[in-house]
């Protein structure tokens, strides 16, 4: 006597549809995101810190009015924090248990298996964005309209090139390497990549290297759009294009599924 | 030793290259692979056949490239030399394409450690395009109790039956199922067991590896033992214990007696042992003539022959004659 029913598993086998399987995927780690304490803090916690804390404290000189020389280093960071270090330490340890394996061995190609994993960091840092604006709105920021456009665009290019080069990192190295790194790289960026210190108030060779990292490019073309209204740099894109390339092309070769 | 069918595996590769196609080819077929991790060979020149919607047991001990083997079937590394067929296709060439069409269960399972149950054989299910009904799925596997606790805090029985659910959801033509029943409670073991052979009778090929020869001896129409990445034997479970001459005589007596006066006694071609203190094994075809020998060279001895049973040689036996008693790291 067996419990299954004759015919239960006559073989049907074939891929799902592929939207059906972005979905599945991109709405199953966002959700994990969002449920993952230590992400929340990352993601979320700490950017809302920084805004309130230097918008509202006198520790850092900045020029009037304080929130608007804020909100655009704590949006290059919202970007950093999921698109590079969050997704990086996410990646080395769900390769570690075997996530992105068990993922590979279903009809999942291999370019939606990374397509829905920046599908849920798209979908963080839209949630970041809305969170942090909206803060920002009650601290009194009132941004230049004519630079949200270029805002967006600036976001959208940062989640590019911290997103491939979360991947690089979290696809390639062990996961509590990658954990170090991703952590370290975060912090030093923070304080010396043009985040919360913009390049202007950096020391002069610091200031020239934070201007092709991608925190700085990200940073100053989002302070030059939400204060000025004006279009980014073509440097501030070329910096953000060219990690973007360079850390998708090493990917390509780095990438390990365990 | 039994060899029964040890042609098999090249023959249905040659097959599977010709025109003639009245038989479906076989589900996994595979002739002298060798997968090398620097100087260790872990596989060395190994044949495999499965055929289409049967069972095939891969066993040996750990290290003997189990796992090699089935991961290269799968796709997952690349063989060093060697001809890979599964479902017709080369594994390496076009893993998505196969993909769609097989289940995995990886040993250790592999799931994000935060996700629910459910919600993980959901994102699986989700990957194929008719699958089973996910809530049955858990319902029939014992795990609707757990369906929403996170796979971390999962007893390692549970992980194991939700890695299976998500190896069969899909509805695949073709199930590779590493050691799926490690770490299971008997009850556990039972299920995947029944689960294993209606996959069969469903016309699924089930290609599984495993420690237990219980297991193999149960599920499998054809069982291969693998050791140091060789084939040291592989026939149906019947062909590789019932060979004649490989039947054995136990019995127990007073302790010490003198097993070389045994052989000696017998005819020739038997052999004798006594491997726990007072318990005693002859080896070679028992009848009733040898029987009698056995127990009126006992009384020659001063001793009774006790407790004595007939037992053709458990797959158990053969796996260790072959493989080695030692234990390896």
């Amino acid at each position: 006597m067996n419990r299954f029913a004759p015919g239960t598993f006559t073989p049907q086998p074939g891929a799902g549809a592929p939207l059906r399987m972005l979905a599945a995927q991109s709405g199953t780690e966002l959700r994990l995101a969002l449920r993952n304490g230590e992400q929340v803090l990352l993601t979320l916690l700490i950017p809302i810190v920084l805004l309130v804390g230097l918008s509202t404290l006198d520790v850092v000189p900045l020029p009037e009015p304080r929130v608007a020389a804020v909100v655009p280093g704590v949006l290059a960071l919202a970007v950093m924090s999921t698109a590079f270090t969050g997704q990086a330490i996410a990646l080395g340890f769900d390769r570690r248990y075997g996530v992105v394996r068990r993922l590979a061995a279903t009809a999942l190609p291999r370019w939606l298996l990374v397509a829905g994993r920046l599908v849920a960091v798209l979908g963080v840092v839209a949630l970041q964005v809305v969170v942090l604006c909206a803060l920002a709105v009650a601290l009194g920021w009132r941004p230049e309209p004519s630079g949200l456009g270029w805002a967006l665009l600036l976001v959208l290019l940062g989640c590019a090139a911290f997103g491939s080069l979360g991947i690089l990192l979290g696809g390639s190295l062990r996961a509590e390497i990658t954990l170090a790194v991703a952590n370290l790289v975060w912090f030093v960026l923070l304080l010396a990549g043009g985040i919360v210190v913009p390049l202007g108030m950096l020391p002069r060779p610091l200031a020239g290297v934070g201007a092709v990292l991608p925190s700085g490019a990200l940073a100053e073309g989002l302070r030059t759009a939400l204060s000025a209204g004006h279009a980014p740099s073509a440097v501030q894109v070329l910096v953000l294009v060219g990690w973007t390339v360079v850390a998708s092309a090493l990917a390509l070769r780095t990438v390990k599924l365990r | 030793m039994a060899r029964a069918g040890a042609d098999s595996g090249a023959g249905a590769l040659a097959s599977l290259d010709s025109t003639a196609v009245n038989t479906p080819p076989p589900a996994v077929a595979v002739r002298g692979l060798v997968k090398r991790y620097g100087r260790t060979t872990a596989v060395d020149g190994l044949d495999l056949c499965l055929p289409s919607g049967s069972v095939l047991a891969l066993l040996g001990p750990n290290g003997a490239g189990k796992t090699t083997t089935v991961e290269i079937c799968e796709g997952f590394l690349r063989a060093d030399a060697g001809e890979v067929r599964v479902l017709g296709v080369d594994p390496a060439g076009a893993p998505d394409a196969l993909r769609a069409r097989i289940g995995v269960m990886p040993q250790g399972g592999g799931a994000y450690p935060g996700v629910r149950a459910a919600e993980m054989l959901r994102l699986v299910a989700a990957c194929s395009a008719h699958p089973l009904d996910v809530t049955w799925l858990m319902s029939v596997l014992g795990l609707d109790s757990c369906a929403r606790t996170p796979y971390k805090r999962l007893s390692g029985g549970q992980q194991q039956r939700l890695a299976l659910a998500c190896a069969v959801v899909g509805r695949p033509e073709l199930v590779f199922l590493d050691e799926p029943t490690a770490g299971m409670d008997p009850q556990g073991r039972r299920v995947v067991w029944e689960l294993i052979q209606a996959l069969r009778r469903d016309g699924v090929a089930v290609l599984l590896t495993t420690h237990l020869m219980e297991e193999a001896e149960a599920l499998a129409d054809e069982v291969v033992i693998v050791d140091r990445g060789r084939v040291v034997a592989q026939g149906s479970p019947v062909a590789l214990t019932s060979t004649t001459e490989q039947q054995e005589l136990r019995f127990r007596a007073r302790s010490g007696m003198d097993v070389d006066g045994l052989v000696a006694a017998l005819p020739a071609g038997y052999g004798a042992a006594e491997p726990i203190a007072g318990r005693y094994v002859v080896r070679g075809r028992i009848d009733p003539a040898v029987l009698s020998t056995i127990t009126s060279w006992c009384a020659g001895q001063g001793a009774l022959a006790d407790d004595v049973q007939v037992a053709r040689r458990s797959l158990e036996d053969v796996f260790l004659e072959l493989t080695g008693r030692e234990l390896r790291s």
